[in-house]
């Protein structure tokens, strides 16, 4: 996304910013019920590697389509699942952000440390996300798509907390 | 490790002493005996070397490998490491390559392993090169013999290695077949890092009393349970081995009635539909299928969710899972989309799997203080018998069948 073909104001620039930090915030305070709420009804959902993405692979570890497939995530990851107590803490980029259409484009890095219960603390992921965010008649904004790619196709022990 | 220090308890397979996953000198001879010794272990799909000319890295053990397919088509496997100064020779992790040139120094080989190129062997301006009679061809990478069983590519070191299929069984073999129907479209794929000694891992996939208790999301859903129509099949060797269940449904209330913390009856998804939509793509019931094959692979069938695993000990206490998610060419924009939804199953995220990559480091991390103390695997009898109950560990007996034939415990 070159300078020349933005055409994006600076308080889309903001407001797509705070989008990005409260949904990471979010999932750091463990507020997963949350969660959801950022995407659209229809809001896709893709966890995967960029490895897979680079080789044109569709699969992912997290797949959904739907804001009620990430609520099933969050009610397994609180009723059904068994793994140890742990937390996250997202570090967040600057999104890059770029109008196209209707719809609007956003690029984020991130370094996601996870903290385990026993005070273990690891860089567990670095990757960017690749978002578009879809702007309600109210103003507000989620996301329609929200492509987590790591960097890495390494994963340690497991991922149960969406990134 | 001296000769005196370790003896396999004398109750036999049904006891394993919790040394075997954390003493180092052992682990230095798996790599010897087990995993370039006389076993097969799984390398990679054979799709995964889509065109003649290509390679891709694998590993037989810690041992770095390359497997080539060469002009011709056929597929080869040779160690990853130069004849010269023992250099990596492919550091890359899969290509297009009419010859693999170690980048150290130029040493060129054939797609076979051959070497057949010494940059400079004579000199420049008659000085410098190699005399006449030496001949670093002797100290070329070691040579895998090679296999394929239905798109699966498997190597091994040992000339003692009997042919694949007589390892593996004719059962095995028959349900290796059941799953690798056509050729295969390649999903994706992601690896995990296990936090123990990769025969914990193993002994995982082997243990179908563990899949309904430990994984609630199974039970809640009744995509597997005990009760369920199935069985264990254990093949000659101990070393292989297939866990089964039908989909058709039971209505029975074994877990409920005996207050498992699997059984959450009250728990429902929103969108079920969404997620496990599936068809019998097999036509022939079976919803989920486990084969491993010991030392180093899975192969998986969950409802459509197809997957190989292939696993590689990374020191005692640690171990990576390769991940290789899969359709077939023949599938069709919907069922790709089935399988996609139900890779949320598995791998290091799944609502299945994901407690299998911390179950062994769980073990692990309580066991390492307790070398001498041993575990109990009585579960379905104290033999390696095929079973129509899964409750039963006859498999997990079997790999230790297996180890201590290899192992000389």
């Amino acid at each position: 996304m070159q300078e020349k073909n933005r055409s994006v104001d600076g308080e889309l620039q903001a407001r797509v910013q705070d989008l990005q930090a409260r949904y990471a915030q979010c999932i750091d305070d463990a507020l997963l019920d949350q969660w959801p709420d950022f995407f659209t009804e229809d809001g896709r959902y893709l966890l995967t590697t960029a490895d897979n993405v680079a080789r044109g692979l569709p699969l992912g570890m997290m797949y959904a389509t739907s804001q009620r497939m990430l609520r099933d995530r969050i009610a397994a990851l609180r009723e059904v699942n068994v793994y140890e107590a742990q937390r996250y803490r997202h570090i967040i980029s600057m999104p890059v952000v770029a109008r196209d259409g209707d719809v609007v484009r956003a690029q984020t890095n991130f370094f996601v440390a996870r903290i385990m219960h026993t005070g273990e603390t690891m860089l567990f992921a670095t990757g960017c996300y690749r978002d578009s965010i879809s702007v309600a008649n109210d103003g507000s904004l989620r996301f329609a798509e929200k492509i987590v790619i790591l960097d890495s196709r390494q994963i340690d022990t497991l991922v149960a907390i969406p990134l | 490790m001296q000769d005196s220090a370790r003896h396999w308890p004398a109750e036999g397979m049904v006891r394993v002493p919790y040394w075997v996953y954390s003493d180092r000198d052992l682990y230095a001879q798996e790599q010897t005996r087990i995993f370039q010794g006389p076993t097969w272990n799984f390398l990679c799909l054979d799709a995964e070397l889509p065109t003649p000319n290509s390679y891709r890295r694998s590993s037989l053990g810690e041992m770095p490998v390359v497997v080539t397919r060469d002009k011709a088509g056929k597929v080869h496997a040779f160690e990853n490491r130069c004849a010269h100064r023992g250099s990596l020779l492919c550091i890359n992790d899969s290509g297009e390559a009419k010859n693999i040139v170690c980048v150290y120094h130029n040493w060129t080989y054939d797609l076979e392993g051959n070497l057949f190129g010494v940059a400079f062997r004579n000199g420049i301006g008659g000085k410098g090169g190699m005399a006449d009679d030496v001949k670093p061809e002797l100290h070329g990478p070691r040579k895998l013999r090679v296999e394929i069983l239905g798109g699966l590519v498997f190597g091994t070191l040992s000339a003692e290695t009997p042919p694949l299929e007589q390892f593996l069984g004719t059962e095995i073999v028959k349900h290796i077949k059941r799953v690798m129907r056509g050729p295969v479209k390649v999903l994706g794929g992601y690896n995990q890092m296990l936090p123990n000694n990769w025969k914990l891992y193993m002994e995982n996939t082997k243990d179908s009393y563990h899949a309904s208790l430990l994984h609630t999301f199974f039970t809640t859903f009744r995509l597997n349970r005990l009760s369920q129509r199935g069985g264990l099949v254990v093949n000659h060797s101990g070393g292989a081995h297939i866990s089964y269940s039908l989909t058709a449904d039971v209505a029975g209330k074994e877990y409920e009635q005996a207050g498992m913390r699997s059984a959450q009856e009250g728990f429902t998804l929103e969108a079920p539909e969404q997620l496990f939509k599936s068809v019998d793509e097999f036509g022939d019931g079976i919803g989920l299928q486990i084969l491993a094959v010991f030392p180093n692979f899975v192969l998986q069938q969950i409802r459509n969710s197809l997957a190989v695993r292939r696993l590689v000990p990374k020191g005692q206490e640690q171990s990576e899972l390769v991940w290789t998610v899969f359709g077939f060419e023949s599938d069709d924009a919907e069922m790709i989309d089935m399988r996609l939804r139900q890779a949320n199953l598995i791998g290091p995220a799944g609502f299945i799997s994901m407690e299998d990559g911390a179950a062994g480091g769980w073990v692990q991390r309580a066991v390492n203080t307790a070398p001498d103390i041993l575990s109990v695997v009585e579960m379905g009898g104290r033999g390696i018998e095929s079973s129509e109950s899964r409750v039963n560990e006859a498999a997990v007996r079997g790999i230790w069948t297996e180890y201590r034939r290899y192992m000389d415990l």
